[in-house]
């Protein structure tokens, strides 16, 4: 009781007692914003550029967009070109950007898929999901995808790979990489702390020789090079090598993180799970993984963040992701020019998907701290 | 005094851990030296010594947590190799109670007694539960199972870790400083429970400061000094009539203010 004795003496007994939000307000801004005149003029200045920047945005973007063409002149947008953005190229080219070169007829498709992405992302949430149930739904989910996607059976005509395109590349190539670097990168830290030097020799040379090269170069390496060395006849397509080269990228950062957070569970949790004779892995499983990953959810989630936007990558190998289609949508003469708006649509989208990403850690962070704190 | 603790030198029962010409080394430092030992079934044993002295490295060999270098160390049978399945087979006959607890954080204090018993003795879950309820009476806390160790007392988080241990049913039961990180207040609810324990026959072998509890439980009390034993005796002969100056220097500085 004595913190509550001590909060109630510090408390200034002559404080005015603010009532209604307008009056706290006022107290706030006056102790925050106005409590000396240096701050007074900084305050003023701020707030003079940004509401200067808001307004001339929201007139650029909202007010005096042009959000549809009578024709297919986009003369009306270029002559508008500094004051006015040109959402008619979205309203135009959506189509292209959200799923590139895939079919415009079977493009529903495309979106059914992504649909069944998102409809997975949402019941992974469900807590009382968190059993065999959740491998069930993603088996069934991931091949109702590939069933829409691929098409050839049921009626569907078959699409190539080469013309996938847009958001359902982009969230095949995140979640798959998610999905399989994960558990590789746990098995890698792993490894590294292993009491078997060659495992432990291994795991070290993977993860140092993956760091040690940009993603761009190990995508290359993947598109350009792996072929050279097949033998003839033999090939493997350039969304399977894209999507193989993101995974080992990943979980090499990813393996990090979860060695991170390895080495802050007590040397106790490994005798207590010891002396009850759990073996390795049950020890692992049951005591230490679930605690190092409670602790290392917040550079968990920043990599795969990471990994989500690194994906984009991808377009310079000649994959049409997101932002490949993006680019590729202005390519158009017509269009040239309005690339500020087509990379505003996508990073909207990227934005959505990784705020949601982060916001969903917060509360698994909350919720995981709530009756464990030591 | 109860008189039911009758001083059990149980001669007759078969022997629970051995050790014969134990010695054991952090790089240079000679931690163990030439350790015999011999508890028999039933045996209570107290450990005692100052800091340093290789008291609770010799209880932690019993179940591999620390590996000697040379000698042999038969636990219930069974000796004590690099033979994983050895150690496994040792690791679940033998309980063991550590200075921090050691509890699991992440699971509610059912989940801790309950996990080791369904994983590694293939007990069903409802069963195992009965069985981690039952401990629970017998410790005094049934009524926190639902929480999570981070909610309790440290009197009650060792008083859960003691019931995790018997409710692998184990055949001997190791104590490593089980009130050394304790507030002097709590320190009786968990020695009650050891004092319950030894009542009923099990196996203990206790590396703890508490003489009281000694005196009071312990079949023979173990004093190390340095890696060795210095001296082994009843406790009244302990206390009374310590034949080395080591072990009179050592109590009368454990025993000031007694």
């Amino acid at each position: 009781m004595a913190n509550g004795r001590v909060a109630a003496v510090s408390l200034p007994a002559d404080r005015p007692v603010a009532h209604g939000f307008l009056s706290r307000a006022l107290l706030w801004a006056r102790a925050n914003l106005f409590s000396s005149w240096l701050n007074s003029v900084l305050t003023l200045v701020l707030a003079y550029f940004l509401a200067k920047g808001l307004i001339s945005f929201v007139s650029w973007a909202f007010i005096d967009a042009i959000w549809s063409l009578p024709t297919q002149d986009t003369r009306p947008c270029r002559d508008a070109r500094a004051e006015s953005a040109c959402w008619a190229l979205i309203g135009e080219r959506n189509r292209f950007i959200l799923f590139g070169t895939y079919p415009f007829e079977e493009q529903w498709r495309a979106a059914l898929a992504v649909g069944v992405f998102l409809a997975l992302y949402g019941l992974s949430t469900v807590r009382a999901f968190w059993n065999f149930r959740l491998v069930v739904i993603w088996t069934v989910g991931l091949a109702a995808i590939g069933v829409l996607m691929w098409g050839g059976v049921f009626g569907l005509a078959y699409v190539e790979q080469e013309k996938w395109g847009g958001l359902p590349l982009t969230l095949i190539l995140a979640t798959f990489g998610i999905a399989f670097a994960f558990p590789l990168s746990i098995l890698v830290a792993l490894g590294r702390r292993s009491a078997m030097p060659a495992v432990r020799m291994i795991c070290v040379t993977y993860v140092e020789l993956i760091r040690g090269v940009p993603l761009i170069s190990v995508l290359f390496m993947a598109s350009v090079m792996f072929p050279l060395f097949l033998p003839e006849g033999i090939t493997i397509d350039k969304l399977l090598r894209a999507q193989v080269a993101i995974i080992l990228f990943a979980a090499a950062y990813l393996a990090e993180v979860v060695r991170g957070g390895l080495q802050a569970i007590p040397k106790g949790q490994y005798e207590a799970a010891d002396a009850l004779g759990l073996g390795y892995w049950r020890k692992t499983g049951l005591i230490i993984l679930p605690q190092a990953l409670r602790i290392c959810i917040p550079p968990l989630v920043n990599t795969f963040i990471g990994l989500f936007k690194d994906t984009s990558l991808v377009t310079i190998i000649g994959l049409y992701d997101l932002l490949g289609a993006a680019k590729a949508s202005i390519v158009e003469p017509r269009w040239v020019g309005f690339g500020v708006e087509a990379y505003m649509f996508i990073s909207l989208i990227y934005f959505i998907f990784c705020f949601a990403m982060s916001k969903y850690s917060q509360g698994l962070e909350v919720e995981f701290s709530r009756h464990t704190k030591r | 005094m109860p008189a039911s603790l009758a001083p059990a030198h149980n001669t007759g029962n078969p022997i629970a851990v051995e050790m014969r010409g134990l010695n054991k080394w952090y790089g240079e430092f000679h931690v163990l030296r030439d350790i015999n030992l011999t508890v028999r079934k039933g045996e209570r044993l107290v450990i005692c010594g100052p800091s340093g002295s290789g008291k609770s490295t010799m209880i932690r060999c019993i179940n591999r947590l620390e590996e000697h270098q040379t000698g042999t160390l038969m636990v219930d049978g069974i000796e004590l190799t690099n033979d994983v399945r050895n150690i496994d087979a040792i690791r679940r006959e033998v309980g063991m109670v550590f200075q921090q607890f050691n509890l699991f954080p992440h699971l509610t204090v059912l989940e801790n007694l309950t996990l080791a018993p369904i994983w590694v003795r293939k007990v069903p879950k409802k069963e195992a539960e009965e069985a981690a309820m039952y401990y629970l009476e017998r410790v005094k806390i049934p009524e926190q199972a639902a929480k999570y160790p981070g909610q309790l007392s440290g009197g009650q988080q060792q008083r859960v870790a003691i019931a995790r241990s018997l409710c692998m049913k184990p055949k001997i039961m190791l104590f490593d400083e089980p009130t050394s990180a304790l507030d002097p207040e709590m320190i009786k609810e968990v020695l009650d429970v050891m004092v319950e324990l030894a009542r009923e026959g099990m196996t203990m072998l206790c590396v703890t400061h508490e003489m009281g509890f000694a005196r009071e439980v312990a079949d023979a009390i173990i004093f190390m000094d340095r890696g060795e034993i210095v001296e082994s005796a009843p406790p009244s002969t302990f206390f009374a009539n310590p034949r080395t100056d080591r072990l009179k220097l050592f109590l009368s500085q454990i025993l000031r203010g007694h």
